[in-house]
């Protein structure tokens, strides 16, 4: 299992729960687990052209994961995802 | 009073009552203020900006907030300079220097804090909070102590020793984070959501980033009422230069420029964090994040908020992008201090040394009226130069001493 850490404009999709817990072996398979489970977080998470939206920040552990290898970078258990709006700081 | 309408999406343009809130729910994209106006213009003129205070409120009613009941930090209001010197140098014509480094904390911070406090008191809330690269803790702790709020700033572990001091001295809560400011903002970004605090730049950032615009009001009325054609702006969010474009154009919205302005937009990075900059290089319309590594510790930021709209307002104005080595930065800012006597922080250095590149480049042109904006002191960055700065020599109190150091010293 690794845990998906879900930012305030986000809760109302999880009733409420800053933090989720799910099945996945790469970020991008955690994240549609999180859909799955709580439908409606795919359609704001990635835009039309399923990318995810540039206004998005996912990060895995301590790195943002366009360090890595985006939603293709590998997940272990226990590890946590957290998705964080980008537009603050500066 | 405001002619504040809502908060809006820049991306999706869904809209929002005013609350202390910065992103879309929807699309995650930036809130901003928006405005009536219609309104405005109706209650503003050149005459009525001329009575107002010698600070950032004489332009209030383009301002997201009324200016605070009790007497805060004077802000804004800084020169305007001719720099024929410099300009002669970089083969330039008519250049401009606007000197932000007169300010409280000698920044141009305080103008973006001065708005957040404004609001964050109207909001009702009692602790001002930012994650800063050096400036904004500076202004924060200021602006707080003044209004008599709490302060708590965030910081990255490395930076500069006197940004910690001149920060520290006021008195709030400064913390000290293992990490760039990345890492910092991120931090702010989830306390932001856990606490009721007024983060300037993350829950109260809608209002805060207006203050920005008030660089571009100011230009305009001192170059009485006209506007450059060619201005060079520092990015480290980006949020700088896409307001102080944001500012002339509302000028002319609200009827207060004669003609509609054509103002080339051009930006300046360190080589050691150019995300945007290397965007523009590549043609690229996707901006990868950045581990920065550079004396610019202002501009250090790696994953730019408001990068893409910095990097459209350079494209669609048709301006240009310089990043500049570490080396070219100390440059800068000694080229600065020795021609205009101005000594700006390392983030000038940025500015002047990409203002030369572009001279160079033929991007910034000798026939343009151009205006370079120096956002912050060079007291505060002092050990970028120290190293290339020092007494001229040492010598007995005697008049042979002198003369024996300095032979050729005998001329006017």
């Amino acid at each position: 299992m690794v845990s998906i850490r879900i930012p305030t404009q986000l809760r109302t999709l999880t009733g409420g729960a800053s933090e989720v817990s799910v099945e996945g072996t790469t970020v991008g398979e955690a994240l549609t687990a999180l859909d799955t489970a709580h439908p409606g977080f795919a359609e704001r998470l990635y835009d039309e052209s399923g990318a995810l939206r540039r206004f998005v920040n996912v990060f895995l552990a301590e790195d943002d994961i366009r360090f890595l290898s985006g939603v293709d970078s590998p997940v272990t258990d226990g590890q946590t995802i957290s998705i964080v709006p980008a537009v603050a700081g500066g | 009073m405001t002619y504040v309408q809502s908060l809006r999406c820049r991306e999706c343009e869904r809209t929002y009552d005013i609350a202390p809130i910065y992103t879309c729910e929807w699309c995650f994209g930036p809130l901003e203020v928006a405005y009536d106006y219609e309104a405005i213009a109706a209650n503003i003129s050149r005459e009525s900006i001329a009575a107002g205070p010698e600070t950032i409120w004489r332009y209030a009613p383009l301002l997201p907030v009324d200016p605070p009941g009790q007497s805060m930090l004077p802000v804004g209001w800084t020169p305007l300079l001719r720099a024929d010197r410099l300009a002669s140098e970089l083969g330039l014509g008519e250049l401009w220097i606007k000197d932000d480094t007169r300010n409280p904390t000698n920044a141009f911070k305080d103008r973006v804090v001065a708005v957040a406090l404004a609001k964050a008191l109207e909001f009702g809330m009692k602790t001002l909070a930012c994650a800063s690269t050096g400036n904004l803790a500076n202004a924060v702790a200021a602006h707080a102590a003044r209004a008599g709020l709490h302060s708590i700033v965030f910081i990255p572990s490395d930076l500069e020793a006197g940004k910690i001091v001149t920060t520290s001295v006021y008195g709030g809560t400064v913390v000290a984070i293992d990490g760039n400011y990345d890492d910092v903002n991120r931090l702010c970004v989830e306390l932001a959501s856990e606490r009721p605090w007024a983060f300037v730049n993350v829950n109260v950032r809608p209002f805060y980033a207006e203050g920005s615009k008030t660089l571009a009001f100011e230009t305009a009325e001192q170059l009485g009422w006209e506007t450059p054609d060619h201005v060079v702006v520092p990015i480290a969010s980006g949020s700088l230069l896409t307001k102080i474009r944001k500012g002339f154009d509302e000028l002319h919205k609200v009827g207060l420029l004669d003609e509609a302005p054509s103002v080339r937009v051009s930006g300046a990075q360190a080589t050691g964090c150019s995300p945007v900059a290397t965007a523009f290089a590549e043609g690229s319309d996707t901006i990868n994040p950045v581990r920065p590594n550079t004396i610019a510790k202002s501009l250090a930021i790696g994953n730019p908020a408001d990068g893409y709209y910095a990097l459209d307002a350079v494209r669609e104005t048709g301006g240009g992008l310089a990043a500049v080595t570490d080396d070219e930065i100390v440059e800068g800012m000694q080229l600065l201090a020795r021609t205009e006597g101005i000594f700006g922080e390392t983030a000038a250095g940025v500015t002047i040394a990409s203002l030369k590149r572009l001279a160079e480049e033929g991007v910034v042109r000798p026939d343009e009226r151009v205006v370079a904006y120096v956002t912050g002191h060079g007291l505060k960055t002092i050990e970028a130069v120290a190293p290339h700065t020092g007494v001229t020599a040492t010598i007995q109190p005697t008049l042979d001493a002198f003369v024996e150091a300095f032979p050729g010293f005998d001329d006017e």
